[in-house]
């Protein structure tokens, strides 16, 4: 397993590299949130000095050198500590994170599963079966909806069955009359409200899939080990799958991978179209309202998330491909 | 005219050794691909049969429709070929009219195959054993446990130690990964092996090594096998019959030694001069000048003419068939069917 370990200290560095990043971009900017904060409270008046010096050590703002300032960040992120939200003052960066992130990967996690599921799938049939009706009916119908803009879509289907036809809720996650726990009125609403922006990601991406798979499918099919698979008598649905599937998939697992990783980011669109709480709505507000210590809370999310996601699929891969096992 | 030419001349081979039971006849088989600008005859008319127990060599240059004839008997032909006439018979059943169902039953049990190259028929996310354990439980009621029993015995069969059974093709080296495949299409022991160019991809020392092994178990088990290379000295050495394809047809069919020493058809002399004797005195390797033939626009007369050196008269014009000339030994060949080319 020194494969796993080799990867695993590779996504470290990474990790550190995009952390130490993330803190000195911004830095480089000119301006800075503190004078900003200053600026904003002088500009309420006047303000003892006991304030500005209460408000820099709430904000955690300091004037020390920036290599100083670089190891006591590195410290809190180790720790955890994401600093104080400022829109949500005073709730730390790191809980209203949590609390976002679990309803992003609800959403985000369904959509792309679903989306991977029925897309992989028809494309490994239409490859199959290359030619058929449904071969030819499928990829141009999704390609078309893929192509779709996003922003017309989904609110082209809040509209239609959440204000017209009123089917479905408009917004946010769940009733919020319900207390979240696991009692099958809440799992019901909460199920509720994710099938239209579930719907809405899945119709625009099962195209990109499909088509991927087929793809890789169609090359696979003619290769010698799936007409061996035929010429052994095998039936037609394990030669489709266990001979061809099977490594059609190893590809895929590929952008599957990436697509896991951006499912932070991508969900902006989506929860802000659908209020829901996930995320990207976070990210979105408090972008509004310029809260520094939560955007930069939420990209340190995003990018371990993309790198979280890549190591389970390095993980996965090991799994499928006994090729990558040994060296 | 044409089909009853063919049958004339599958009678007459079916004749040849006293024992002679056939197998499987292959007869008038006709393969098209369909091409952009028209259709490529790549098999046209082959008749031959196969004894039971005998090693027949079919050999002849790239495209001459080898492979093509071996993928049309197990009819794992990929589109745009088709086939477009003729028989396989086998027991009595014409393979090419099976339904999917006896087509499945069929493959594998009565005639399996080993491919080109080991490494691309061997499935790369499966160890060896499930893939010869796949191939047991399509087609017999046995449980996993029997059938990986089974699996272990025909990897050492083949020379590879029982507990490599779980090897995935890419812990194996070449010459292993050939006798996996070897191992899979013996899992069921079936009366005959078709050999798609077995040693091509190998080097010249485990090319032995899996020749002697075929031939070893060849002895040990009987089943025939249908030898397809284009090493004219290594099918000498293994078959007891060879046929010489050129553009789509048989233009020379006889026993092996027969063939080796007397030659007849232009192309086959061709042949053999251009691969080194391993005895006798040393000479000039010639190859043969042109290409093959184009099969969407075929030469008229004899496919070879334009290639052959000692053409004459009959031979852009008039086709020539194949006939028995001598006991066992059928040509097509105006030199050796015309009074004019008997007489040069």
């Amino acid at each position: 397993m020194s494969y796993i370990i080799r990867r695993a200290i590779f996504y470290l560095i990474a990790a550190w590299a995009s952390i130490t990043l993330n803190f000195f971009l911004p830095r480089m900017m000119p301006g800075d949130p503190g004078s900003v904060l200053m600026a904003k409270l002088r500009g309420q008046g006047d303000i003892r000095p006991e304030t500005i010096e209460a408000m820099t050590k709430a904000y955690g703002l300091s004037d020390d050198p920036l290599i100083i300032q670089y190891f006591g960040y590195m410290r809190n992120i180790l720790s955890g500590e994401f600093g104080v939200s400022t829109s949500w003052f005073p709730a730390p960066v790191i809980d209203v994170i949590r609390t976002g992130l679990i309803w992003t990967i609800i959403l985000m996690g369904t959509a792309l599963l679903i989306s991977f599921g029925i897309g992989s799938v028809l494309g490994v049939i239409g490859a199959w079966k290359r030619g058929s009706w449904m071969d030819n009916v499928t990829p141009p119908v999704f390609v078309f909806l893929g192509s779709l803009p996003y922003f017309w879509i989904a609110p082209l289907l809040l509209f239609a069955f959440a204000f017209h036809f009123n089917i479905f809720p408009a917004r946010h996650a769940y009733n919020t009359d319900l207390s979240p726990n696991f009692s099958w009125s809440f799992i019901s609403s909460v199920i509720g409200h994710m099938i239209l922006p579930v719907l809405s990601i899945v119709i625009v991406s099962i195209g990109g899939w499909l088509l991927g798979m087929r793809n890789t499918m169609i090359a696979i099919l003619s290769e010698d080990y799936v007409t061996m698979a035929e010429a052994k008598g095998l039936g037609s649905r394990r030669v489709m799958f266990g001979y061809g599937a099977r490594n059609a998939l190893l590809p895929t697992l590929t952008s599957f991978g990436m697509s896991l990783g951006f499912i932070l980011s991508g969900s902006l669109f989506t929860e802000m179209v659908f209020a829901y709480p996930g995320l990207g709505y976070l990210l979105i507000n408090s972008v509004r309202s310029l809260d520094y210590p939560l955007m930069q809370g939420l990209f340190m999310m995003i990018t371990f998330a993309v790198l979280f996601a890549n190591f389970i699929i390095d993980i996965l891969y090991v799994r499928l491909d006994p090729r990558i096992r040994q060296h | 005219m044409v089909i009853s030419m063919s049958t004339d001349v599958k009678r007459g081979i079916t004749a040849v050794p006293d024992n002679f039971i056939p197998l499987i006849e292959i007869d008038n088989l006709q393969v098209e691909y369909l091409a952009g600008r028209g259709s490529v005859r790549a098999v046209d008319g082959v008749s031959f049969s196969i004894g039971k127990g005998e090693v027949v060599g079919l050999a002849g240059e790239s495209g001459s429709g080898k492979s093509t004839i071996a993928q049309a008997i197990m009819r794992i032909l990929q589109p745009p070929a088709i086939i477009t006439g003729g028989q396989v018979l086998i027991g009595g059943r014409d393979v090419l009219q099976m339904t999917d169902r006896e087509l499945r039953k069929f493959r594998w049990d009565e005639v399996s195959m080993v491919f080109q190259s080991a490494m691309n028929s061997l499935n790369p996310v499966a160890t060896i054993g499930d893939q010869i354990i796949d191939a047991v439980m399509a087609h017999r009621k046995i449980n996993e446990h029997q059938a990986r029993e089974q699996a272990k015995e025909m990897l050492q069969i083949v020379g590879i130690e029982s507990d490599r059974i779980d090897s995935y093709p890419h812990q194996l080296s070449g010459g292993m990964r050939q006798r996996a495949v070897i191992a899979i299409a013996l899992a069921l022991q079936p009366p005959l092996m078709i050999m798609d160019e077995p040693t091509t991809a190998l080097d010249v020392v485990v090319q032995r090594e899996i020749l002697a092994k075929i031939t070893e178990l060849r002895e040990k088990f009987g089943f025939s096998i249908l030898f397809i290379t284009h090493d004219m000295s290594l099918l000498v050495e293994i078959s007891n019959r060879i046929a010489i394809m050129y553009g789509g047809e048989i233009v020379e069919m006889a026993p092996s030694r027969e063939l080796f020493e007397n030659p007849l058809h232009p192309y086959t002399q061709g042949l053999m001069a251009s691969f080194p004797a391993l005895t006798g005195p040393r000479k000039q390797l010639e190859g043969i000048p042109g290409s093959p033939p184009d099969l969407i626009s075929p030469p008229s007369g004899c496919r070879f003419h334009p290639r052959c050196p000692h053409r004459f008269g009959p031979c852009d014009s008039v086709h020539p068939p194949l006939i028995e000339v001598r006991p066992n030994h059928f040509v097509a060949c105006h030199l050796h069917t015309t009074s004019e080319g008997s007489a040069q």
